[in-house]
């Protein structure tokens, strides 16, 4: 499912940030082309 | 910018994978890139990307996941939100999505 | 760690700023309307009344006349459920309405960034002549006021943002120079909002304290904003300019600044140079963010709410030497997020709570109360933001599970008993831990609870320099006497 697929990766500081989503999709075999952690408040 | 990245990319060849820690927020982003709901306010607002959205934490995603990584990055915030409660959410907005090209 | 003397907060102040004429000038609202997508008379719909901004519950909470205990009795939505009868004033500070707060613009500016109108001068004249923090001094600064003409010409072709009250023009901004970008009338509007509710703020703190504020040593800033020309963009020393107008004329100062972790990080820098001896009373100030006012304003109006992101927030905590009674910063007990600890929420979470405990020997169950960021729930959840207090507090019980301290069933009883539902507003620096801190030295002096734990989280992503996120704790607990 995540091997080879490219990834937008859109994290949030309370939840999963956006390096974590990374880490553990490239582990995968994901193409991650984009990255980035939003803050709500 | 997100939409630049699926002008460049094409939204067949892409997927979005998100981090937020409740429910609510994860169908916020859903709706966002599915519909381009105007109300939300990050970069995403009034957009329609029609790209599929899952949650890192979903059980299709997650059994993808090297365990350690998923122990190191994911676990305790699996204690936090319902991966099954997220996955029923989110499975909405991907189905509008299909249901929308074809 | 060698300690010549423990440091101890002595009191703390809080304010809140009502400012709905000027939510259409909020970063979000601005841009909204700007491009089209509000309509300003519908927003305009949506404001408060000064007087349901002061019966609103969790600006009852914030200075101090109920506490977060009093949650369990109010019923919600807590907009529709306003307490009447409750007073501006609070044992922490006050909410000032919006008039007053452009008199204090006027009366603390040093560089004619403000021009109010005759009439509207003379009203506030009245009006702040019974404000108790208020002197004639002051009040003289007010002046006669600028021609109703000469504030429309500036407006029109000056550049000036104009001010209203209830809808009329009363006044204007002006900018502080022809080209610099960092130097316009909102930028000067935006850095005097943070400069104002900070002075206000620390004279409450001083009347609250009973100190001679000419025996303040040093002021830490850790406000939001970027004070500074186009060759010192953000250059700063907020301190220093709050502190000229709070009578501390025997302090210096500097700024502090980490996003939301700010004001966390002040208290444990303040503490630090309070314990090797260098000063013996510091004052951490933290002045309104104005860019946030409004910042969710489309969730409520979808939802038919009132906006409630209509305050600025202004709080300032004093550090001492040790007097033997007051509750202390157990600088030993300290977290901070190493640039290689990850941004996971177990690796944040494990420096910023189980570090500090564990230097002490102690469990996350040894914690009367956790200080997480205090957002008031109500103003996020509308925008599907979450509620974040909550989030966090799932997260600490979650560690404790984890780690087997309390079963997976006892999740709720910890969040119920440790946490609180969030109070602020969402102000950045200003929610994130420290509004606790008020009712945690009520408690601790009571003898209620021994301890409380403080962790603020800073985005600093934000600012695309870097991936990394901060954090920063401490634990405050009852003195045990002088050593």
């Amino acid at each position: 499912m995540l091997n080879g697929v490219k990834i937008i990766a859109y994290g949030e500081r309370d939840g999963i940030q956006g390096p974590s989503i990374v880490a553990c999709v490239e582990a995968a075999g994901a193409d991650v082309i984009y990255q980035a952690t939003e803050c709500f408040v | 910018m997100v939409k630049k990245l699926v002008e460049e990319h094409g939204a067949e060849n892409l997927m979005m994978i998100i981090g937020t820690p409740d429910i609510e927020g994860a169908e916020l982003v859903a709706e966002t890139v599915t519909e381009g709901d105007p109300s939300y306010a990050g970069p995403l607002a009034g957009v329609s990307l029609g790209l599929p959205v899952y949650h890192i934490l979903e059980p299709a995603i997650r059994a993808e996941i090297p365990e350690d990584l998923y122990k190191e990055h994911l676990a305790m915030m699996a204690m936090v939100i319902d991966p099954q409660e997220l996955e029923t959410a989110l499975a909405k907005y991907r189905k509008k999505k299909s249901l929308k090209k074809s | 760690m060698l300690i010549s003397s423990k440091a101890i907060i002595k009191q703390v102040a809080y304010i809140l700023a009502h400012v709905p004429d000027l939510v259409r000038y909020g970063s979000k609202p601005a841009r909204e309307i700007a491009a089209g997508r509000t309509k300003l008379a519908e927003l305009e719909q949506h404001l408060r009344s000064f007087d349901d901004t002061v019966a609103y519950p969790p600006n009852q909470i914030f200075i101090g006349n109920i506490s977060p205990d009093d949650y369990a009795d109010l019923p919600e939505p807590w907009y529709e459920n306003l307490l009447r009868g409750k007073s501006r004033y609070g044992p922490f500070g006050e909410i000032m309405p919006q008039d007053e707060l452009y008199g204090i613009m006027k009366m603390w500016d040093k560089f004619n960034l403000i021009d109010l109108s005759p009439s509207f001068t003379a009203l506030l004249n009245g009006r702040l002549a019974t404000h108790p923090l208020i002197t004639t001094e002051d009040r003289e600064r007010l002046g006669e006021g600028t021609p109703q003409e000469k504030i429309e010409v500036k407006v029109e072709k000056e550049a000036s943002l104009p001010l209203y009250h209830n809808g009329q023009l009363v006044g204007c901004v002006n900018r502080a120079h022809e080209q610099d970008e960092t130097l316009t009338a909102h930028v000067m509007l935006e850095n005097l909002l943070t400069k104002v509710t900070g002075i206000l703020v620390t004279r409450h703190l001083i009347r609250n304290s009973s100190i001679e504020p000419d025996k303040i040593d040093y002021l830490l800033s850790c406000s939001e904003e970027a004070v500074g020309d186009r060759y010192n963009r953000g250059g700063g020393n907020m301190a220093k300019a709050i502190g000229e107008e709070a009578y501390c004329v025997n302090a210096s100062g500097c700024d502090i600044k980490s996003f939301c972790a700010g004001t966390v990080l002040a208290i444990i820098h303040s503490a630090a140079l309070i314990s090797a001896g260098l000063f013996n009373e510091i004052i951490v100030v933290g002045g309104g963010s104005f860019s946030k006012i409004g910042m969710k304003f489309q969730g409520h109006m979808k939802h038919n709410m009132p906006i409630l992101e209509d305050v600025l927030g202004g709080i300032a905590i004093l550090l001492s030497r040790d007097d033997g009674t007051s509750p202390v910063v157990n600088l030993a007990c300290t977290g901070k997020h190493d640039i290689s600890a990850g941004a996971t929420a177990q690796a944040i979470y494990e420096v910023l709570i189980l570090d500090p405990l564990q230097k002490m020997g102690m469990k996350i169950t040894d914690v009367d109360k956790y200080a997480v960021e205090m957002h008031n729930p109500e103003v996020t959840l509308p925008m599907g933001s979450g509620n974040v207090p909550l989030t966090n507090y799932k997260t600490i019980a979650a560690m404790a599970a984890m780690r087997g301290e309390i079963d997976r069933e006892e999740l709720p009883e910890f969040i119920q008993s440790r946490g609180m539902p969030g109070f602020s507003p969402t102000q950045g620096h200003i929610a994130s831990a420290v509004p606790y801190l008020g009712h945690a030295l009520k408690l601790i002096n009571d003898g209620k609870i021994n301890n409380a734990l403080f962790a603020a989280k800073g985005s600093l992503f934000l600012g695309r320099m870097t991936n990394l996120a901060d954090g920063v704790s401490f634990l405050l607990e009852k003195n045990s006497g002088r050593d």
